[in-house]
């Protein structure tokens, strides 16, 4: 799992009202290099929570994400590369996911959270 | 006839490894999926601009309808409720990212997010209550209410489903209609028993002129008149879905009128109540509604 989905990703738990940002536990990541593709960053820029994009970033050891941000940083390439690379290149493999809320981990095996939830919380 | 796979056992158990691993050895299957994407992104109609878009695959299997929308670019997060089609995923390498959950108890997705959604021959499994805790119409409702939260403004949902009956089919396009889709069904190759296909095209709002409902195949029969002999070609139908509630004017009608009243009115009376009011000309008039 990246970044990217992390940042779409919130705690479904029933009553849960504060799901998000799930925190992370990190015990293996990986990284796969991907085309930078300048518009889809662009397009995606809007839609993400930076602060929540930035401090996932920094659980995964990756420091070089600015604290604020606007959007005419779209057209320096050194911000797009690094942007990249935190949201598409690094996959988190082994760890978990954990509701703010609740504490509840979702663990993440070869790279794919489970995000199946117990009867008693739908 | 066999059995149809939602009568036989759970998704998560009925998609096996045995069964996950026809889906990367069977060419025909694999075949068949990639044409369904296709389709799906043709209906989706997403901005022809070259844009790569983020899409959610729901149900995505081993990652064969996932494949098809990384060739056209696209970025994508598939769910799926089971680990060994999941597995077959992990081994073809797919470029999306995969979740591993169970549509029935709603997508955690944050609001406004998805550009897009396609789901391949999976939402029909939600009719099936498979455990006692299943009840398929709170699971429709949670599936349709979460997919249309995550999904950006103006952006839609294709999903192609095997509906078993007709019924099926009603009840999986009445629960998306309730939580706010409009849309339409896309029928390709009505006639044919075998090549016949059913995508519930879901877009978030009320429909407007500008997102008109797309064509289904075979449609295009006016080439006919100019000769064309391609017999074959079946023409596809498009159904616009509307919400099937009774009217506020259908139910005024069945209503009880004001003879009705008198007539109650006057048997009581004829039982000896005292505390019956008078017949006036406001007898059973109707009421204007508050709003
Ligand atoms: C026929 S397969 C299609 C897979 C993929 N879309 C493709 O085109 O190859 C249907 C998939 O739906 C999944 N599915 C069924 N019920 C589900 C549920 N409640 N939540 C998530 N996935 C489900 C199954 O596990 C299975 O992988």
């Amino acid at each position: 799992m990246r970044l990217i989905t992390h940042n779409m990703l919130s705690c479904n738990i029933k009553g849960v009202t504060n799901g998000y940002p799930l925190g992370i536990e990190a015990s293996r990541l990986e990284t796969k290099e991907s085309e930078l593709n300048p518009e889809f960053l662009r397009k995606i820029f809007p839609k993400l929570e930076w602060k929540a994009l930035r401090d996932a970033a920094h659980s995964l050891g990756l420091n070089d994400l600015p604290e604020h941000v606007e959007p005419s940083m779209l057209e320096d390439a050194d911000f797009l590369k690094n942007f990249h690379h935190a949201l598409l290149e690094v996959h988190l493999e082994e760890g978990a996911l954990i509701c703010p809320e609740t504490g509840r981990r979702f663990p993440v095996t070869k790279g794919v959270p489970n995000m199946l939830l117990n009867e008693d919380e739908v | 006839m066999s059995l149809r796979p939602e009568r036989q056992a759970p998704p998560e158990f009925f998609y096996n490894e045995t069964e996950a691993r026809k889906y990367t050895t069977s060419s025909r299957i694999i075949d068949i999926q990639a044409k369904l994407t296709e389709r799906a992104l043709e209906l989706l109609a997403l901005p022809d601009d070259g844009v790569p878009r983020l899409l959610l695959d729901i149900g995505c299997g081993s990652g064969l309808s996932g494949e098809t929308l990384s060739e056209h670019g696209h970025q994508w997060i598939g769910l799926d409720i089971s680990q060994s089609m999941l597995d077959i995923a992990l081994e073809r390498e797919t470029e999306g990212d995969l979740l591993l959950s169970d549509i029935g108890q709603g997508l955690g997705l944050r609001p406004g997010t998805m550009d897009g959604a396609i789901s391949i021959s999976a939402v029909q499994w939600l009719c099936n209550a498979d455990k006692s805790c299943n009840h398929p119409r709170t699971r429709l409702k949670q599936f349709f209410g979460s997919l249309y939260k995550c999904l950006a403004r103006g952006a839609r949902a294709v999903l192609q489903i095997y509906p078993e009956n007709a019924p099926q089919l009603e009840m999986i396009s009445a629960a998306a209609l309730r939580c706010g889709f409009s849309g339409g069904l896309v029928v390709d190759y009505p006639h044919s028993t075998r090549a016949k296909k059913y995508f519930l095209c879901l877009m978030c709002g009320p429909p407007s002129t500008s997102t008109s409902l797309p064509k289904a195949k075979g449609l295009d029969r006016g080439s006919e008149s100019e000769g064309s002999s391609d017999a074959d070609e079946e023409a596809g139908t498009v159904d616009i879905l509307e919400r099937k509630r009774p009217s506020k004017k259908q139910k005024d009608k069945k209503g009880k009128g004001r003879s009705w009243v008198l007539k109650k009115k006057e048997q009581r009376r004829h039982r000896g109540y005292t505390n019956v009011p008078q017949d006036t000309k406001y007898t059973g008039r109707k009421r204007k509604s508050q709003f």
